[in-house]
């Protein structure tokens, strides 16, 4: 047992700085873009609004396997060349870009409207009311959602090992492969899945309480 | 670019295939819906008015479960349970079990909050007109509680459904599986999964429009 967990950890550590890489760009990824698409979601002219609008209603009606699947597999038919890295980092921002994008938009639509008629009033231009009117209310609202997405994220890349890309679980069956001692790995690797989300969670509460309007 | 050729006759062909999958994965979301509803309700019921250490387990489950990947839990659930001696599961079965035990953790949070909403002046006036517990629970909490949760209900289902494509993991024949299948058999790789996202979006869409209905049917205030 001893020297199976010491044959096992260093892959299965291996796998969690695969898995919180993947999580970490795609969160990144995602957060910048989705920002961008929530935007035009609101703000944009009516093309850019359709455009956004069935860009984020398709994808979240699309389960994540498939969408990986089909940006591995259906975009090389097109002469698009990917790695399974790069494929799975793509097809998951791409998901992360719409789930974002619509808590944006509901953050910034919770805000009174008085608000931004207000900041019209006093002369601001469009950038200056969302930068220091609109967002400075609307970013503390969509704290909670977006740390969710951040743990569906962590919880979605997962889901890359079917391309075969060696995060925390297909390190921890290649471990299972090996040693044939399921239950010790199965059960560390869901631990070690449960501690990166909690800890993420956990940020997310210190940032709510951060930001809140009223302190206790 | 050039080299593909598309052939949606092949695509078509095997729409049978796909149809059933997509059959099947509804099948499943349901099942997984009802099993999850009914430890949800055990679970929101413990941890609202059960004891110290139920409360306790209760709360461990849910935020175990939420926070571990499902395809960790469909593996357990197919390689794991065997290997514990529990053989009584095929791989439709134990994916049913992993989708189960994973939609009550977030069901278990939907009841309770959908029972702690009740007003408490329903429980007293039950209790006014001499119910016993049993008696409010079922004819007083749990109708209005229905009716409140049925929106997360509905939303819970098509996610579930959503979640049924991580089945063809363990290959159990649903739509993601048979998408998968023509892909690998007749290399019509774009046509495959252009119809499995298509009747994803179909089938997620169209189940949403009817519980939209359903839901303003029995809504609280109409």
């Amino acid at each position: 047992m001893l020297h199976d967990m010491s044959f096992a950890l260093p892959q299965l550590l291996r796998g969690l700085g695969v898995t919180l890489e993947i999580g970490a760009i795609v969160v990144t990824a995602g957060s910048l873009a989705g920002f961008v698409v929530g935007l035009s979601l609101l703000y944009g002219g009516f093309a850019v609004r359709l455009a956004a609008r069935l860009y984020v209603d398709t994808i979240r009606g699309l389960p994540v396997l498939v969408l990986i699947f089909v940006i591995y597999f259906a975009l090389p038919a097109f002469g698009l060349r990917f790695s399974a890295f790069q494929a799975g980092i793509t097809a998951l921002s791409i998901f992360a870009t719409a789930h974002i994008a619509e808590i944006v938009r509901g953050g910034i639509d919770s805000i009174p409207r008085a608000q931004m008629d207000a900041a019209k009033a006093v002369g601001l231009t469009f950038w200056q009311r969302l930068h220091l009117v609109i967002l400075p209310q609307a970013v503390r609202r969509m704290v909670p959602s977006w740390v969710n997405v951040a743990v569906e994220i962590v919880k979605g890349s997962a889901l890359l090992s079917l391309l075969g890309i060696i995060d925390l679980l297909l390190a921890m069956q290649n471990v299972v492969g090996v040693t044939f001692s399921p239950l010790p790995f199965y059960g560390l690797t869901a631990f070690l899945y449960f501690a990166v989300n909690f800890t993420i969670s956990r940020i997310g509460g210190l940032m709510e309480r951060r930001f809140a309007y009223l302190k206790y | 670019m050039g080299a593909y050729h598309f052939n949606w006759f092949l695509a078509w062909q095997s729409f049978p295939r796909f149809y059933w999958g997509l059959a099947l994965g509804l099948e499943l979301a349901a099942l997984s819906l009802l099993i999850g509803s009914v430890i949800g309700m055990a679970g929101a019921f413990g941890r609202s008015f059960g004891p110290t250490w139920l409360r306790l387990a209760v709360m461990s489950y849910v935020e175990f479960i939420r926070n571990v990947p499902l395809l960790l839990l469909i593996y357990f659930a197919f390689y794991g349970l065997p290997k514990i001696g529990i053989t009584m599961f095929d791989n439709v079965w134990s994916f049913v079990v992993a989708l189960s035990v994973y939609s009550g953790a977030y069901l278990t949070e939907v009841f309770r909050a959908g029972v702690n909403s009740v007003p408490v002046g329903y429980t007293e006036a039950a209790k006014a007109v001499g119910l016993m517990p049993w008696q409010r629970v079922r004819l007083i909490i749990l109708p209005v509680t229905f009716r409140i949760i049925l929106p997360s209900l509905s939303n819970t289902f098509i996610s579930l459904f959503k979640d049924t494509a991580l089945a063809s993991a363990v290959a159990v024949p649903e739509l993601t599986y048979a998408a998968e299948w023509l892909n690998v058999n007749t290399f019509r790789t774009i046509e495959a999964w252009t119809f499995a996202a298509v009747m994803y979006l179909f089938a997620g869409y169209g189940i949403a429009f009817i519980l939209r209905r359903i839901e303003r049917r029995y809504a609280v205030i109409r």
